[in-house]
């Protein structure tokens, strides 16, 4: 272990540097953030993602925001177990009709001030799902959503421009 | 000898391959069940029709393959699992879905109808109702006795589902896992699709699967059609599914030790999963391979930088993962978490017929990428590494092995590679057929069944992730550890969600 570490030490940063946060996102959420919320938030966001029936690919590529190339908890965006420490929803999915409730009472559990960010291509509108007799379609058909993540999946980067946007509007920093 | 020779069948089905199809009467469904029972076949599959359900069959000893067919001309079949248990969640799936009722079975509770789609049988074609009951989780009684209701929103990224422990302080003494919350139709979705709609529908059946789905989907579709694929394709394509299952192993080897609180590891092997995706979208264009094997070939070639991102890949993982598995075998406090946690008795695993490591782990000497050899697999050369243990431990090991047998692969692949044609279009037309392919996806086995019609279009498909026959598993797995194991244990088997709910 000592080696591998040590090798580490030495071996430079895979960390890449930041994307420039999304335009599209930016205008967005420009109506949607208030100057309280700003006060409330600061420049952290808590993040609790929810896979309202998603085929697991939004997932991988959310899970992989916290490798090291992309280390997303250097701006201060971190995942958190439960929904009454978040202030994001992260949701995915072409919400199932099994999962909507669920989503429904995670949302309800979360506290305000929230956003809800729905990312991937079935989370916008049910993608390939949409029409199924067993999907509710995009998950602003369930809960209101305040910025969308387009991609099949979104990458790493595509997501973390997103969140960016979603981070500096709400800490106020535009 | 083939399988129908020792079931007595009516007739054969002409235009399904590359195995035999057979409806069967009674007395034939009851020979197969038999067969079952005794282990001299293995349960592949089982799937219903709005008037006819059908068992793929597996004779691990000649690698022989059929399939049989009953047809419910009442509206019900003889159950399969009230003696055969591993067909237990597809049997309360077809009752789902079709309505088609099994006589004489133990268990009709609803597996993926949560009783939220608005209909009943949304797949039997007729509009009927069903009676709703609240779901009634199995019993487990006594006066120590706790229960701990986990999901279907877990506390991590990962997908839903519901599981109730029963606990005798802080020992598991009865896990029962409730499924379904995944369930988007996919079945009746590609009903009526073409083969590119429906390839796609398959790519997305399970995302960490992507290319072993859109493989075995494809190579159903080329056996129903009898035609053949370009070398440079087959190449191309179990490229694909080599260095997916490593990515899956990386982030999965890291997740197990992270669950261990040995969080270095879950760093190092995040740097290589990365380094798959970023080398598979250099070469085709996606990070998880996407949409690139269709039906009769690939949809692109691999970019021109993409081989050289393949061979950087390899120097970097052959550099170093040796590092990383001394990592593991060398720490003692992970040693501690992971050795004897989790045992899967082999006799469950032959049972059942788990695929991939789950299988594997527990003595059970089976990938259907030797089993089947099929291409180019049976050109290059392999282990399939076999450990008895049958402990998180040995899940580990068996990973790690087959990440040095993928490195091994692809090599091979890239050198035995020559340029040429990457499809042969589908001909257009062959009226009714019938295909069936199994492939070896990070997890286990993918079959993938289809009814093609005249103008090529999906009439019916099934698939069938390796999940529906490990995930029983895991609440046997779990019984005597305590709760704190059940991650350690859920991550070493890291069942789909996504591809059996459907």
């Amino acid at each position: 272990m000592r080696k591998t570490l040590l090798e580490s030490l030495t071996y430079g940063s895979l960390t890449e540097p930041a994307p420039a946060p999304d335009d599209s996102a930016l205008a967005e959420l420009a109506a949607k953030v208030d100057r309280a919320a700003q006060a409330t938030l600061g420049r952290s966001l808590a993040i609790r993602e929810v896979d309202a029936g998603s085929c697991n690919g939004c997932e991988l590529e959310i899970h992989a925001l916290s490798n090291a190339f992309y280390d997303v908890e250097r701006f201060g965006l971190r995942f958190v177990a439960s929904p009454r420490h978040a202030d994001v929803l992260l949701v995915t999915g072409p919400v199932t009709k099994n999962m909507r409730q669920a989503l429904e009472r995670t949302y309800n559990a979360t506290p305000d001030p929230k956003w809800v960010v729905a990312v991937g291509g079935c989370a916008i509108d049910g993608g390939l799902f949409r029409g199924s007799y067993a999907c509710v379609g995009g998950v602003s058909e369930t809960i209101p959503v305040d910025l969308h993540i387009k991609g099949c999946p979104p990458s790493p980067t595509d997501l973390l421009k997103g969140l960016l946007a979603l981070l500096e509007h709400v800490s106020g920093k535009r | 000898m083939g399988i129908l020779d020792s079931i007595p069948h009516v007739n054969a089905i002409l235009s399904h391959r590359p195995w035999p199809r057979a409806v069967v009467t009674e007395a034939g469904w009851q020979a197969a069940i038999d067969r079952l029972v005794e282990g001299g076949l293995t349960l592949l599959g089982f799937w219903g029709e709005p008037a006819a359900v059908h068992l793929a069959l597996l004779d691990g000893g000649s690698a022989d393959v059929a399939v049989v067919t009953y047809e419910c001309t009442a509206g019900a079949f003889p159950s399969v699992a009230s003696r055969h248990l591993p067909a237990l969640r597809l049997e309360r799936t077809i009752h789902d879905l079709f309505g088609l009722v099994p006589s004489a079975a133990d268990d009709l509770r609803p597996w993926l109808d949560h009783d939220a789609w608005g209909q009943s049988y949304p797949l039997s074609g007729r509009n009927a109702s069903r009676e709703v009951r609240p779901y009634q989780f199995l019993p487990a009684e006594g006066e120590a006795l706790h229960q701990v209701a986990v999901g279907p929103v877990h506390a991590g990224i990962i997908e839903p589902g519901h599981f109730r422990f029963t606990a005798n302080g802080e020992h598991v003494v009865r896990l029962e896992q409730w499924l379904g919350y995944t369930h988007k139709g996919i079945e009746l979705l590609m009903q009526g699709a073409n083969l590119e709609a429906a390839a796609k529908l398959a790519n997305r059946t399970s995302g960490d699967s992507a290319v072993a789905y859109a493989f075995a989907f494809a190579r159903a579709a080329e056996a129903a059609l009898d035609i053949q694929v370009p070398r440079r394709a087959i190449f191309l394509r179990a490229l694909m599914a080599e260095v997916e299952r490593l990515a899956n192993h990386f982030g999965d080897i890291g997740a197990i030790c992270n669950d261990a609180s040995f969080a270095l590891m879950h760093a190092q092997t995040g740097i290589l999963r990365e380094r798959c995706l970023r080398a598979a979208d250099t070469a085709f264009g996606h990070r998880l391979m996407m949409d690139v094997i269709v039906p009769g070939g690939v949809a692109r070639d691999v970019s021109a930088d993409g081989i050289p991102a393949m061979r950087a890949l390899l120097a970097e993982i052959r550099k170093v993962f040796p590092r990383l598995i001394e990592l593991y075998d060398n720490t003692a406090s992970l040693q501690d978490r992971t050795v004897t946690t989790g045992i899967v008795k082999a006799d469950y695993a032959r049972q059942f017929g788990a695929g991939g490591y789950v299988g594997r782990a527990s003595g059970r000497d089976f990938d259907a990428r030797r089993t089947f050899a099929y291409a180019p697999y049976d050109q290059l050369s392999f282990e399939v590494p076999v450990l008895e243990a049958g402990d998180v431990n040995a899940r580990v090991w068996i990973r790690i092995r087959e990440v040095e047998q993928s490195v091994e692969l692809i090599a091979q692949m890239l050198d035995l590679m020559e340029p040429g044609e990457i499809r042969n279009a589908p001909p257009a037309g062959r009226g009714g057929c019938e295909g069936l392919a199994l492939t070896e996806a990070f997890r286990g086995d993918v079959l993938a069944w289809l009814r093609l019609d005249g103008e090529l279009r999906v009439e019916r498909c099934h698939l069938r992730d390796a999940s529906w026959f490990q995930w029983p598993l895991l609440e046997t797995a779990i019984e005597g550890n305590i709760i704190a194991d059940f991650p350690l244990c859920n991550k070493s088997f890291n069942c789909s969600y996504s591809g059996a709910d459907l």
